[in-house]
């Protein structure tokens, strides 16, 4: 045996999760050590060249409030910039990209290196260390120990991964990866609760090879939004996507080999997400529909592959050439890499806390697709909240939880712990009750300050994020000191009633269709702002009309977030609670008293039985 | 914190019910039912509540401050007259009150325990009692639910899922293939939805009575017969009788089955002018009491009285014993006809109730109403579709009870079952 290295903190795997894992940990002054298969696809992006949209556009946003990775090196390798829902409220506008893939992993693989604290290394990692419930370290293939005060396991996709392409099969972690085999038996040694999902990818295309001439274009927005709040214009070239759609004749060689789909023919008994279906599932769940979208995004710069979004499948090789080809601008295409499904394990997030760590083992925190979710930005963003409290951890320092009313981390959280997964967890604005007051425009300032605050920012954005907020508050403190009578404003054309209602300045440029320059005479300081401190200005007013009505549903939760019940609660031991409900207590092990109100069935009398032991052992404790 | 008010008394008719009321707020909302100056704390006082549409009730008033009371909040109590119509009526100017709202289950006794004014002991005690109340709630609740306003709910609950549920595509999959205007759509299922809510809200008063029974008030001078009319309906010596005027100061309530439905049968004071205040006060409590009865029964002895029938009210005349005309309680003289009048009336009144049956279910719709009128009007007229989603989810919230729980999981399931999404 080698001699031991020790590390406080060791990631394993560098994809997305891992990524944000060894760099928020390191961020935070913990030595780190982030160990994957091949350190030179630390970053790789194993599906679309996108990151980004409708709910994964603010959780980038959040990772970079947190000085996290994602956003920065998302807009080096930007080639196109689109904010979706442009013409829809702030609340619900989401910044999406499109990836020059080799240029994101370069700038990760860089923003990595630059980091202080933190040690890359290509190995396999075969072994949890654990002792006495506890993980002390991993092994290595090649007999290799490092110890470690805590473990971030990430490894995605890997896990007794296995590749199908029609009724052809191997394992494999992605296509040209090999799988994590013996990783996951001891893991599921340790009588972790692990289920099966799997997802999928369309064929890639020879650029050269497709008859562009014929296909309509969709180019980026005229004013490029950003993902990272440090970034103001894109750093490379901008190109446009084309677009296609499929026809009868498409469906028709598909509906013929639908038997021979990997999916189709019983190959595979892991479950697929609804919202990504194949072309398969398409077909036969849509019948009625003749035709589908696909957007043809090119793959980077100098890069002639182009991704196909909208025809993933796993059917033969040569039948996604068939089906491939009787689309239009496609009539000569050649495929470089068939699409293909993967199938992974996934342990059941309910047994992690709010950190994400194990519950059954300590000092060992998951994240990524391994708990059950997919996407890029879902992955970095459990990344950062594990790392962080790995580190915290190791420096002995209190937890640094997220909570569904601060953040869309918090919404994920809280999801993946509580209610568990039945298909690969994605990300929508949807989920977040409290939608109006998470948005992307706004996630520095719900999270910048309590990342400078736990020592998680470089100084560089604490400073940038200081200066904006200056002069937000200047501005809106000069806006906030008017009181113009509704004649003032109708006599500057503002159309109002006459309510005899004095108004600040805040809140008549909150009215819908008010002109942003319409009180610059008067409000100087307001009127010498940059344009996007104005705006930011007006968008937090105009969502502080509503967000003051989602406060009181969001104080209550945050009451019940704020009681935690201890993880050594005996819930047998509480008289009174039906059985039906201990077994769901017992098993759910829900971590404060929210949690607990989200279990199915539960009843304001028993809610009410653990307080009171909670209370009770408090005083014990206390006493 | 929330203030917040429940009756605290066992529901139903009874001699006194008692309506807590607790928070910051609690000594302000009693000011608010036109109670200017509060009493001592820990000291009973009679004081007359009253909202914008007049007095409520005389009711004892009973207030405890923070740090010594049930919750450890500011708790007042009201001891009101346990008439339906008295604690429907305190229930809804309360509910109308700034920064209160209706208790939900348990929660007295939760915020008791957060302010560590109860022991385990004691929770354990009351759990018992509160998983009664909860039981009994959910068994209603589920009793309701699975009748007609279940199928009614059922109907709510899928309009309502598929509106929110094409918002939200829209939102959530711009970039995907949905239909870009969902507007005409989900603005005729929230028509639909609100036509039937605003219905069941009209309607609601009569499904209560048909519930707690409907109240009859037998209204007229003193002597003329009342008292000997109540005894006669109900068979038995129900009010004091006498010959002297003005024996029935308070409000002699019978409760009898007509025609099938529940009936309380008022009896009340003789309407006169007195100078004795005791008498006069009575006078006025059978005046206010007699205007919230669904239905007078006036009967004219040809005395002139301060309250005059209304549309639908039935008027006889008084001892046909002695005039041969009209009803007598004595001889049972138009007996039948009047009993054959009375159950007509409510029986039509009882066909418009709606299915809703309960004050908490009334002021949850009504509620629904005021977000989901809110939505359409955020959608339709100012294209806000993120502040629409966000009103929409409130008015569902408050249909929870009766719609059951819509979860983003529901959603998303309505949306992936209607449109391809996923490039
Ligand atoms: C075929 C396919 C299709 C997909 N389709 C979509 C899609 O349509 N939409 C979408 O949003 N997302 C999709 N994804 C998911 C997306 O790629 C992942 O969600 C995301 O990359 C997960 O990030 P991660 O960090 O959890 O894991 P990964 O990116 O998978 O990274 C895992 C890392 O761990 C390393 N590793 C694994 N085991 C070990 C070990 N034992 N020792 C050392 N290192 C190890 C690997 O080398 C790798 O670097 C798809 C993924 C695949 C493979």
């Amino acid at each position: 045996m080698f001699h031991v290295k020790h590390y406080a903190v060791i990631v394993i795997g560098g994809g997305h999760a891992g990524v944000e894992a060894a760099a928020a940990s390191a961020r935070l002054g913990s030595r780190t050590l982030l160990i994957s298969l091949d350190t030179d696809k630390i970053g790789v992006m194993s599906c679309n060249p996108a990151i980004g949209g409708l709910g994964k556009g603010h959780l980038v946003r959040e990772i970079d409030a947190l000085d996290g990775i994602m956003g920065r090196a998302g807009d080096l390798a930007g080639i196109q910039y689109r904010l979706l829902n442009r013409r829809k409220g702030a609340a619900v506008q989401g910044p999406r990209i499109q990836a020059d893939r080799k240029l994101y992993r370069l700038a990760v693989q860089d923003a990595l290196k630059a980091t202080q604290n933190l040690d890359l290394l290509a190995g396999e990692v075969v072994g949890l260390l654990v002792k006495d419930q506890k993980v002390y370290g991993v092994e290595l293939a090649g007999d290799v120990q490092i110890h470690a005060d805590a473990v971030v396991l990430t490894s995605g996709t890997f896990l007794n991964g296995v590749i199908h392409i029609g009724d052809k099969r191997h394992v494999g972690g992605r296509m040209g990866d090999r799988p994590s085999v013996r990783l996951a038996h001891q893991l599921g040694d340790l009588g972790l609760q692990r289920g099966r999902l799997k997802t999928g990818t369309p064929p890639r295309l020879d650029g050269r090879s497709i008859n562009w001439d014929r296909l309509e274009h969709q180019a980026g927005d005229e004013h490029p939004v950003m993902l990272s709040f440090l970034s103001s214009v894109p750093a490379v070239r901008q190109v446009s996507c084309g677009v296609t759609h499929t026809n009868e004749k498409t469906h028709e060689v598909v509906r013929a080999n639908l038997s021979r789909s990997a999916m189709y023919g019983g190959h595979i008994e892991g479950v697929g997400p609804r919202y990504c279906p194949s072309i398969e599932d398409k077909i036969v769940r849509f019948a009625e529909k003749d035709s589908h979208q696909i957007f043809l995004e090119p793959e980077g710069l100098d890069d002639t592959t182009v991704y196909p979004n909208g025809i993933s499948t796993s059917l033969p090789a040569e039948v996604q050439e068939d089906y491939v080809r009787t689309i239009v601008g496609l009539e000569n295409v050649k495929i470089t890499q068939p699409g293909y499904a993967i199938e992974y394990d996934f342990f059941d997030p309910r047994g992690l806390t709010d950190t994400l760590e194990l519950r059954a083992i300590q000092n060992f925190w998951m994240a990524g697709q391994i708990n059950g979710t997919t996407g890029y930005e879902e992955a970095g963003a459990q990344g950062v909240i594990a790392g962080l409290n790995a580190a915290l951890r190791v420096q002995g320092r209190g937890p640094k939880t997220f909570s569904r009313t601060d953040s869309y981390l918090g919404v994920m959280t809280s999801d993946l712990i509580s209610r568990g997964v039945t298909e690969p967890y994605r990300m929508f604005t949807s989920r977040a009750e409290f939608r109006l007051s998470l948005r992307a425009d706004n996630a520095d300032q719900r999270l910048t300050q309590s990342g400078i605050d736990l020592g998680l920012v470089h100084e560089g954005r604490a400073h940038a994020y200081h200066r904006k907020m200056e002069l937000v508050e200047a501005g809106r403190a000069d806006l906030d000191a008017l009181q113009l009578t509704p004649t003032e404003l109708q006599a500057r054309g503002v159309k109002i009633s006459k309510d005899g209602v004095r108004r600040s300045g805040l809140a008549v440029l909150a009215i819908d269709g008010v002109a942003r320059g319409v009180l610059d005479d008067l409000a100087p300081t307001f009127a010498s702002l940059p344009e996007d401190i104005r705006q930011q200005i007006i968008t937090d007013a105009v969502y502080a009309q509503y967000t003051d009505r989602q406060k009181v549903a969001a104080d209550a939760l945050q009451r019940d977030e704020a009681v935690a019940i201890p993880s050594d609660i005996d819930f047998r031991s509480i008289s009174g609670l039906s059985n039906e409900l201990v077994v769901k207590l017992v098993c759910n092990k829900p971590a404060t008293i929210a949690a607990a109100k989200q279990i199915e069935g539960m009843t304001p009398a028993a809610l009410i039985l653990i307080l009171a032991r909670i209370k009770r052992d408090g005083v014990k404790r206390a006493g | 914190m929330d203030t917040i008010y429940a009756l605290a008394s066992a529901r139903g008719r009874a001699g006194v019910s008692v309506l807590r009321i607790s928070g910051p707020l609690a000594f302000e909302t009693v000011r608010g039912l036109g109670v200017e100056t509060l009493p001592e704390p820990r000291r009973a006082a009679l004081r007359r509540l009253s909202d914008e549409t007049g007095p409520l009730d005389d009711a004892l008033v009973l207030l405890f401050q923070k740090g010594a009371s049930f919750t450890g909040e500011d708790v007042a109590e009201l001891h009101v007259h346990g008439s339906l119509a008295t604690i429907s009526a305190v229930l809804r100017a309360l509910s109308k009150m700034p920064g209160c709202r209706l208790a939900e289950a348990g929660e007295f006794t939760r915020r008791a325990l957060e302010n560590g004014c109860l022991d385990l002991a004691q929770v354990e005690g009351l759990a018992d009692l509160i998983d009664a109340e909860t039981e009994s709630q959910r068994r209603q609740a589920l009793r309701v639910l699975s009748g007609a306003i279940g199928r009614r709910a059922d109907g709510w609950r899928r309009d309502l899922i598929r509106a929110a549920a094409l918002i939200e595509a829209t939102i959530d999959f711009a970039d995907e293939d949905v239909p870009v205007d969902v507007r005409p759509e989900v603005n005729a299922l929230l028509d639909t939805v609100l036509l039937d809510l605003r219905q069941e809200v009209a309607g609601s008063r009569a499904a209560e009575r048909i519930r707690d029974g409907f109240e009859v008030a037998i209204v007229g001078a003193p002597n003329s017969g009342k008292s000997t009319l109540l005894n006669a309906l109900a068979g038995r010596d129900a009010a004091l009788t006498s010959d002297v005027a003005g024996t029935t100061r308070d409000i002699i309530e019978v409760r009898m089955d007509m025609g099938g439905l529940a009936v309380t049968v008022l009896d009340t004071a003789g309407l006169r002018t007195t100078d004795d205040p005791v008498e006069t006060l009575g006078i006025e409590r059978a005046v206010q009491r007699a205007k919230q009865a669904d239905l007078r029964v006036f009967l004219d002895d040809g005395n002139p009285l301060s309250l005059g029938p209304i549309e639908n009210d039935i008027v006889v005349g008084a001892k046909a014993d002695l005039t041969g005309v009209g009803v007598s309680g004595l001889t049972g003289q138009g007996l039948d006809q009047l009993v054959q009048d009375i159950t007509k009336y409510l029986q039509t009144l009882s066909g418009q109730s709606s299915t809703i049956t309960r004050e908490r279910h009334r002021l949850a719709i009504s509620n629904a109403i005021a977000h989901l009128e809110s939505a359409q009007d955020e959608l339709i007229s100012k294209a806000k579709d993120e502040v629409a989603a966000e009103a929409l989810r409130h008015g569902i919230f408050e249909l929870d009870l009766l719609v059951g729980r819509v979860d983003v999981e529901d959603l998303l399931g309505e949306i992936f079952s209607s449109f391809c999404i996923g490039k």
